[in-house]
This record gives C-alpha cells, sequence and structure tokens, in this order.
C-alpha cells in the first residue's frame, strides 16, 4: 500500500506539475486527480478523470510564454504529416512532443528545460562567434602588421569554466529527479501486468492476469497505469511508442519493465527501435488505448476460446493438418505452436504482420501465398497451397473474431 | 618573407633529385610500397582514407536513395542492411581513424624537430595491417557466403549488437570477416598510437619542451594514450565473438546462457572513447589553423591541453549512455548523465578559447580557415545535442532515433570530416609542394556546407517524429516522407562538394600553383622545410625557444618567449 501511494503521489505531482493552479500538490492522492481542489478521490472508489479537453486546457494554462513556442514548433512539426493518415483507423504520426501518458509527459517537461538551457547557450555562444567574426575579418585596407598577441588569461578561462559547471549541476539535479521518479516509480496494486515478448518482427503481449494472448497490436485502459515487463525470444529489440513513453530494450536473458499510464483514449503508433535484423522496418508496434468499458468488452472477447463455424470447417481443417500449427495457436483447436503470433482473434485486429499489412481478405490471402511479398525478410515460409485452399483458410481465418 | 628558408630548418635536400626522374614505374611503386619514411606512409594512409571515403561516401547514397520515398523498392532489406552497416564500419575504421593517424604520422615528427617516428619499420607494419583489414572487410562482398553464395557483406549494424551476430542469427561468413578486419586493423593501430606515444615523449628537438609541442603533437598524444585504452575491449570483444563462432563459446550465446550485455559494454567502452580518438586529432588541426588565419597566438594554450587531457580522462567513464534504454538501475543511469554531462565542461573551454583565439585577431578566409570556422558553428550544435541526449530520460526517447544519427553526424562530419578538409587545404602545399585551387576550394566549402545542414538539420526531425534508425523502409502514414526526400537531397549536394574536392586533389597535384616553403606565414617546424620535405625533414636538428619558433624568426624585435 505503502508503494502504491508513493506511485500515485509521483503521477499525481506530474499531473500537479502541468498546473499552475491547481492547489492540491502537497497531497495527492489518486492515480489520477482532476483540477477540482473540492473532490477528494480515494482508489477504492469511482475515479474522476480528466478527459481530453479539460487536459488540454491545462495544458494550456500550463505551458508558460517560454515554452510555447517549442510547442508551436512541435505542432508545426507534426501538422503537416496528419493529412496523410490512414483513413479507418484513427491516429495521428508518432511524435515526442505529443505526450499522452505519464512518462512522455515528464520527459516531455524536462525536454523543453534543456532545450531551453541548450536554445540559449547556442544564441548565446553562436552570437559572440558570429560578432567575433565579422568584427575580426581582415580587410583590404589593412596594413600588413600582425594583431596584439594575447597567450591567454587566468580570470577569463576561470569564468567561463565555472559558468558550464554551474549549468551541469542544473541539468544534472533536474535530470536525476526525473530518473528517479520515472525508474522507481513502484507498481500500484490496480495496474494492468502485460508481458512483452520481443521476436524476430512480431510482438507477443501476453497478459497474464486476465489470460489473454495476443500479438502486436496492446491494448491497455486508458487513465491506468500498465506494466509492460520486457523479454526478447531470439534478439535485442527495444519498444518504442513516442506518445506514451520513452523505448526500453528487450534483451534475451535481461528481463526489463517499463510503464504507461495513457491520459486519453486513442491509437498510437511506434515500432522496434533497436536492430533486430532484415525486417527491423516492418517490426510496427500499434497501442489502442480504450476507455475502460470498450477495454473490458475487448478482455471479455479475448478470453473467449476461438470462434468454431461448421461453416468454415474445411478452412480449419486445412489449418489443423498443414505446417500452421507448427507456429500459431489457435486456443480450443490442436494449434499449440508458439513461433508464430496467436491467432484465437485474428479477425480483430486491424492488421497483421506485425502492422506491415492491413487484415483483409484479400491481403490475407497474399501474405498466406507469398508472405516475402510485403515483408521480405519474415521468417513465415510460403504455404505452396492452392488458392482454393488458401481462400477456405482465409475464410477460416476470417470467422477468428 | 614567406619563401625564404629559415636558418632553423638546415634545409639542405639530401635526396639527390637525380634518382627520382630516374625511376620506373616499378621502381616507384616498390619505393611506395617498401617505405619506412613517415610523409610517405602519413600520405598512404590518408590516399587509402580518402579511397574509402569514397566508397562509404557511395554506400551512403545508396541508402539515402532507399529512404527518399516511403515503401521505396531500390534496395531490398538484405543489400540496405549491408550498405547502411559497411557505410558505418568503412567510415569509423577505414575512414576516421587512417586518415587521422596519417596526419598523426605526416604531422607529428616534422612539428617536433624529428626525422621520423621513433619506430619506423613499425609505422610501416601498422599501415599495412591497417591497410590489409580493410581489404578482408571488403573481401565479405565477395567471399561472405563462401563459394557458393558470392555477395555478401555484414549486416549487423556497425554496432553488431549480440546476440544477432552468433552462427545462429548470422549464418554464412560474414560477420567473421568483420571480427577478424577489426582485429587486424585493430593490432594495426595499436602500433601507430605507440609510435606516436615514444616520437611525441622521446624525440623532440633540443628547445622543445612538453609545454612547447604544437597542440596538434598534444592532441595526438593524447588520442594515442586513449587509443590504447580503447582498442583492447573491442579486440577482446571480437575475440570472444570469434570463439563463440568458431569454438562453440556461449559468452553472447543467449540461447545457451550467454549475455547480450557483455558485448554492450565491451563495445561501448571501445565506442565512446573511439569518438574522442576521432575528434581530438580534426581539435587539434583547428588549433593549428585557427591562431595562423587569425594571426594570432592560440588563446590559453596550457588550459587546451589541459581540456584534451580532461576529455580523453572523463570519456572513459561514460560509455553507458549509449546503454540508458537498456534497464539499468536509476543509480546507474543517474551516474552516467553526471559522467557525460561532465564532458561538457572541458569541451566548452576549447570553443571558449577558439573565440578568444578569433577575438581581436585578423581572420583571413582561406580555404582551411572557412572550414575551421563551419566546425567551430557546427561542433557547438553537436556539444548542445550532445546535453540532450545526456538526459537520460529524454535519451528513453531519442535513443536510436534519427536524432542520434543527426548528432553523431554533426560529430563526425560537421566537426571531424571539416577539420579533415581543413587539414588537407592547409597542408597539402606543404606534402606536395602546390597550393591547392582556390575557386574550386570555395565551390566545395559552400556545396559540402550546404549539403551537410540540409541533410544533417533534418534529421533532428525525423528522430523527434519518432523515425528509429537503421529501418530500411518505412510507412507513408507516419509523415517522414518530406523529410526523408529533404535529407537525400542535401546527400547529393554534399557528394557534388566531394566530387570536386577529389578533382582539386588531382588537378592540383600537376597544375597547382607552386606553394613554396611557407605558404600560409604560419608559425610551427614544417613550414621550416622545403615544400615537400625532403627524406630525413632536417638536415640539422632545430633548436627552439618557443611554442612558435617562425614567430620568434620573423619578428626578431618581439619574440614569444619572452612571455611563456
Amino acid at each position: 500500500m505503502k508503494g502504491r501511494r508513493r506511485f500515485n503521489a509521483f503521477v499525481a505531482q506530474r499531473i500537479f506539475l502541468c498546473d499552475s493552479v491547481q492547489h492540491q500538490r502537497g497531497r495527492p492522492r489518486a492515480l489520477f486527480i482532476t483540477p477540482h481542489k473540492s473532490e477528494t478521490h480515494n482508489l477504492q472508489q469511482h475515479h474522476r478523470y480528466f478527459d481530453a479537453k479539460q487536459m488540454s486546457s491545462i495544458m494550456r494554462k500550463h505551458d508558460s510564454p517560454s515554452t510555447r513556442p517549442f510547442l508551436w514548433a512541435a505542432f508545426l512539426l507534426v501538422k503537416p504529416a496528419l493529412s496523410r493518415a490512414w483513413a479507418q483507423t484513427k491516429h495521428t504520426p508518432p511524435s515526442i512532443f505529443a505526450p499522452a501518458s505519464t512518462p512522455a509527459h515528464e520527459i516531455f517537461g524536462l525536454s523543453m528545460f534543456v532545450l531551453a538551457i541548450t536554445g540559449g547557450i547556442f544564441v548565446v555562444v553562436g552570437g559572440l562567434l558570429t560578432f567575433a567574426i565579422i568584427r575580426y575579418r581582415s580587410r583590404k585596407d589593412d596594413d600588413a602588421s600582425e594583431p596584439p598577441q594575447i597567450y591567454g588569461s587566468v580570470q577569463v578561462e576561470l569564468a567561463w569554466t565555472v559558468v558550464p559547471v554551474l549549468i551541469v549541476v542544473v541539468l544534472f539535479l533536474t535530470t536525476a529527479r526525473i530518473i528517479f521518479a520515472v525508474q522507481d516509480a513502484p507498481e500500484p496494486k490496480d495496474a494492468l501486468d502485460v508481458t512483452v515478448v520481443g521476436h524476430q518482427f512480431w510482438w507477443e503481449f501476453r497478459y497474464p492476469k486476465l489470460g489473454i494472448v495476443t500479438a502486436n497490436e496492446l491494448h491497455v485502459p486508458v487513465k491506468q497505469a500498465t506494466f509492460l515487463h520486457l523479454l526478447s525470444a531470439d534478439v535485442m529489440h527495444s519498444f518504442w511508442v513516442p506518445e506514451l513513453a520513452g523505448k526500453t530494450d528487450l534483451i534475451p536473458n535481461h528481463p526489463n519493465d517499463m510503464w504507461i499510464a495513457p491520459q486519453r483514449t486513442g491509437l498510437f503508433l511506434g515500432q522496434c527501435a533497436q536492430f533486430c535484423g532484415p525486417e527491423h522496418a516492418k517490426m510496427l508496434l500499434r497501442v489502442y488505448v480504450d476507455t475502460p468499458e470498450e477495454f473490458q468488452a475487448w478482455v471479455k472477447d479475448q478470453q473467449q476460446p476461438a470462434v468454431d463455424d461448421a461453416a468454415v470447417a474445411a478452412g480449419r481443417h486445412l489449418f489443423e493438418t498443414q505446417a500452421c500449427t507448427n507456429c500459431h495457436a489457435v486456443n480450443g483447436t490442436a494449434a499449440i505452436g508458439t513461433f508464430g503470433p496467436d491467432l484465437t482473434h485474428l479477425a480483430t485486429r486491424d492488421t497483421i504482420a506485425a502492422g506491415a499489412v492491413k487484415n483483409t481478405p484479400q491481403d490475407l490471402h497474399e501474405w498466406i501465398k507469398d508472405p516475402a511479398h510485403f515483408k521480405e525478410g519474415v521468417l513465415m515460409p510460403a504455404m505452396q497451397l492452392s488458392d482454393p485452399q488458401i481462400d477456405q483458410l482465409v475464410a477460416y481465418l476470417d470467422t477468428l473474431k | 618573407m614567406a619563401d625564404q628558408p629559415f636558418p632553423i630548418a638546415g634545409s639542405l635536400d639530401v635526396t639527390p633529385p637525380r634518382v627520382r626522374e630516374q625511376m620506373t614505374v616499378g621502381e616507384w611503386l616498390h619505393a611506395w610500397v617498401v617505405t619506412v619514411d613517415h610523409k610517405r606512409l602519413g600520405i598512404l594512409y590518408i590516399v587509402y582514407a580518402i579511397f574509402f571515403l569514397l566508397v562509404a561516401g557511395a554506400e551512403a547514397l545508396a541508402v539515402r536513395i532507399q529512404l527518399a520515398r516511403p515503401d521505396n523498392h531500390f534496395l531490398t532489406a538484405d543489400v540496405y542492411d549491408r550498405m547502411f552497416t559497411m557505410h558505418g564500419t568503412t567510415m569509423v575504421f577505414l575512414v576516421g581513424m587512417p586518415i587521422l593517424f596519417g596526419f598523426g604520422n605526416y604531422l607529428v615528427p616534422i612539428m617536433i624537430g624529428a626525422r621520423d617516428m621513433a619506430f619506423p619499420r613499425l609505422n610501416a607494419f601498422s599501415f599495412w595491417l591497417t591497410a590489409f583489414g580493410g581489404l578482408l572487410l571488403y573481401y565479405s562482398f565477395i567471399g561472405g557466403y563462401g563459394l557458393y553464395g558470392m555477395g555478401n557483406a555484414p549486416d549487423v549494424m556497425w554496432l553488431a549488437y549480440a546476440p544477432l551476430t552468433e552462427k545462429a542469427f548470422s549464418p554464412g561468413h560474414t560477420m567473421d570477416y568483420w571480427a577478424l578486419s577489426l582485429i587486424l586493423s585493430g593490432f594495426g593501430t595499436l602500433g601507430t598510437a605507440i609510435n606516436i606515444i615514444a616520437t611525441a615523449l622521446s624525440m623532440r628537438c633540443r628547445g622543445m619542451t612538453l609545454f612547447r609541442m604544437p597542440l596538434f603533437v598534444w592532441l595526438m598524444l593524447v588520442t594515442s594514450a586513449l587509443t590504447l585504452i580503447t582498442i583492447t575491449p573491442l579486440t577482446a570483444a571480437q575475440i570472444m565473438l570469434v570463439i563463440d563462432r568458431y569454438l562453440g563459446g556461449h559468452f553472447f550465446d543467449t540461447q545457451a546462457g550467454g549475455s547480450a550485455m557483455i558485448w554492450l559494454h565491451f563495445f561501448w567502452i571501445f565506442g565512446h572513447p573511439e569518438v574522442y580518438v576521432l575528434v581530438l586529432p580534426a581539435f587539434g588541426m583547428a588549433n593549428e589553423i585557427i591562431p595562423v588565419f587569425s594571426r594570432k597566438a592560440i588563446f590559453g594554450y596550457p588550459a587546451m591541453a589541459a581540456a584534451s587531457i580532461g576529455i580523453a580522462f572523463v570519456s572513459t567513464g561514460v560509455w553507458a549512455h549509449h546503454m540508458f534504454t537498456v534497464g539499468m538501475t536509476s543509480v546507474g543511469n543517474t551516474f552516467f548523465v553526471l559522467s557525460t554531462m561532465v564532458v561538457g565542461i572541458p569541451t566548452g573551454i576549447k570553443i571558449f578559447n577558439w573565440l578568444a583565439t578569433l577575438w581581436g585577431g585578423k581572420i583571413q578566409f582561406r580555404p582551411p580557415m572557412l572550414f575551421c570556422l563551419a566546425f567551430l558553428f557546427q561542433f557547438l550544435i553537436a556539444g548542445l545535442t550532445g546535453i540532450m541526449l545526456s538526459v537520460a530520460p529524454w535519451n528513453w526517447q531519442l535513443h536510436n532515433s534519427y536524432f542520434v544519427i543527426a548528432h553523431f553526424h554533426y560529430v563526425l562530419v560537421g566537426a571531424i570530416v571539416f577539420c579533415i578538409f581543413a587539414g588537407i587545404y592547409y597542408w597539402y602545399p606543404k606534402a606536395i609542394g602546390r597550393m591547392l585551387d582556390e575557386t574550386l576550394a570555395k565551390w566545395h566549402f559552400w556545396l559540402f556546407l550546404i549539403g551537410f545542414h540540409v541533410t544533417f538539420d533534418t534529421m533532428h526531425f525525423a528522430g523527434f517524429l519518432g523515425m528509429p534508425r537503421s529501418i530500411y523502409t518505412y510507412e507513408a502514414d507516419r509523415g517522414w516522407g518530406t523529410l526523408n526526400m529533404i535529407v537525400s537531397i542535401g546527400g547529393f549536394i554534399q557528394a557534388i562538394a566531394v566530387l570536386i574536392f577529389a578533382y582539386n586533389l588531382i588537378h592540383s597535384y600537376f597544375r597547382g600553383r607552386i606553394a613554396g616553403n611557407d605558404p600560409w606565414d604560419a608559425w610551427t617546424l614544417e613550414w621550416s622545410t622545403p615544400s615537400p620535405p625532403p627524406v630525413y625533414n632536417f638536415a640539422t636538428d632545430p633548436v627552439v625557444h618557443s611554442r612558435r619558433p617562425l614567430w620568434d624568426l620573423k619578428h626578431p624585435e618581439d619574440p614569444d618567449w619572452k612571455y611563456e
């Protein structure tokens, strides 16, 4: 309980840092606290959360004149890309300057602070350099004499040693505070646990407390902490969704942990950030931050065994008697392979091939026929089936909702 | 005055000129292969490095064409991975190290008034080890899969993180070529480093105390000492990798209980100081060039030497800032944040001292100085983005993104390559005897400057938008298309500039204006010898009384030794 309180205090404090008019800074109690000071909260009771509007109004209050230009710069960077989003799924292109989750928020705040300091240094030193180069250039009407020779000055050199030392002290202390706050935040009891296993070119997500195994598309509830336990089945990978948190590597024989606590719903894109072989580029990540109700519905659906539809028995028979089962599992059938993604609820996913291909019957057909067409370095072999066989298979897979 | 030989040099050319004229091509080639002359070996290093600069540059262009548009199919994933791996490996080990040790070889003895390196034969041996290391690496394009699968090359990034390099994930022989060639060229580098240390410490002429050495020699001395520390763990790691691959070892074999972390630590204990091994000689060149073209002594010589030692010392304790995302403890991360930020202090001192050297001078915008001035700005930015990356939480976002690519290219190109170009424009007249064409030099400078900024400034923004490094393609919906197109265009502008430079090198070799002994009116000993210098540099040992012996001779009324 003590551990949870420390975590909550941390999260709440982070949020209050964003809100200069907030009066509760000293006594935060819940994981997510509304900005209304009259309301008290308890984790065991009903939670009142920020909605996106409230959040953005708080962000507006928080962005002091000094940080506003950076926010605008960030916005301008993101904006042109917005128009090219996939039509059918609503998401924004990734950006580290559009945080939507608690650790990403802290990093964003810190990064603005560091950007301001380094920007200041650049303006001062760059300005002095420019001035010196223009002011002390040799001129045409110059006599050939040499300028006065100056060999150094202890006082001046001491001065410009002390100033960087002071800047380093400030930067270091600010950084250390956020490192401890993010890394050593204890896990609250109501946090969702997910085990992430990196495979060559796809992600396995296991929800041990909920009994769910899925792939490539992570679902988490909004306004609740999700703790990710990171493992690797083969080589090094790295889990990175810029809007939610910084990256953490998945290293074989070296389990890691990270956490996110998203503040708004939506689809957030990321991808593997550590070179892991030929298809590193197409090891994409999709994180769906759902409302609590949506998430509960999704959990309930995923916990069911696979749909058994007699209309596609031929396809199921094919699936169970071909090499598919060597690598893939479908809960409730003979397929228990673990080398490839679990397909029990394949039809509920928007994409296949670790986010590289849309999950449509046509693309699924193409994929089974020749996976390398989409992902040339993929480890799944072409299955050498006839077109009618693949059609039966796709019909079966499409029922796995 | 500039073309007068100075009595200090005793500049008797002891090489009978007839010998050179009578040589056949075979004899000429033989003379270059068996040479132990530090100047010829220096030139060999630099020519070798420029050749590989063009090769690795071509690889970078292939990478840039592939990334110019989303979902592009110019290269397959495999070929792309080979290209960017070979680009990185080549640029670091076959371009950066050889060219800087080439400058060290050429300049250290002549700057300290010596006739050759301390160990001339070791010097030649080191060069040929490095050279064959490079050939071995490129032979993997032919022998990568043995006889039956021609045409492969290492494809695991130049960082070669375990366990991707193990037999299970990298079958064939490409990793073997990679590991063995780096071991081989690593031994060559060690030999040169030992040689430079011995030369700087024991071969100085009369009057040349340690604190009268030109700063370039100081920087080469510090670099060489750092090389001894850094190459060792790299070689150890490569040997472990070879043991894993050939003798069934399990150092990095995670499937059998090995550790991926061991490779990370060994590689970065090498890898980070390696950055300073590359950048310190570049600083050394700037330390020589900026004063001459500002017409002032370097400001704060002792502080510059001390800051170099400080950077080298601290840089051995910062390696894990490349590993903020591998899950170290918060205390570990905090330590490496501090040590990394501390590097900023001596680096800041250097920038301020260069600024103070410019201050009150009469700055001449000749080609070497143009490159050095651009270097100052770019190194300032590289240092500041380095501070950003040292902030561990922000590093969790920026690590392995295009921001990091932009940052280290700002260091490696914006600082080091700019200084190397400055150095070539500055010392080419000494080594060849002819000036490089100044109009072509200015075309080279401005095109390269524009290309550099178009490319690498833009890359920072791709990093902010979440583009990870080493991906061979990306989805159109990520919004990185425009940025990458701009980056690629900048790459081609740089390529045009480098071709102009290469043409200038050859053109001026035959057509350049005769340089004379001292075309820049400079102050260090190499300018007292004829251009090119005779084999023995100085017929009689010079005697110096200050850090700027030629200044003393040119200004007998106001010599430096009165003030030091």
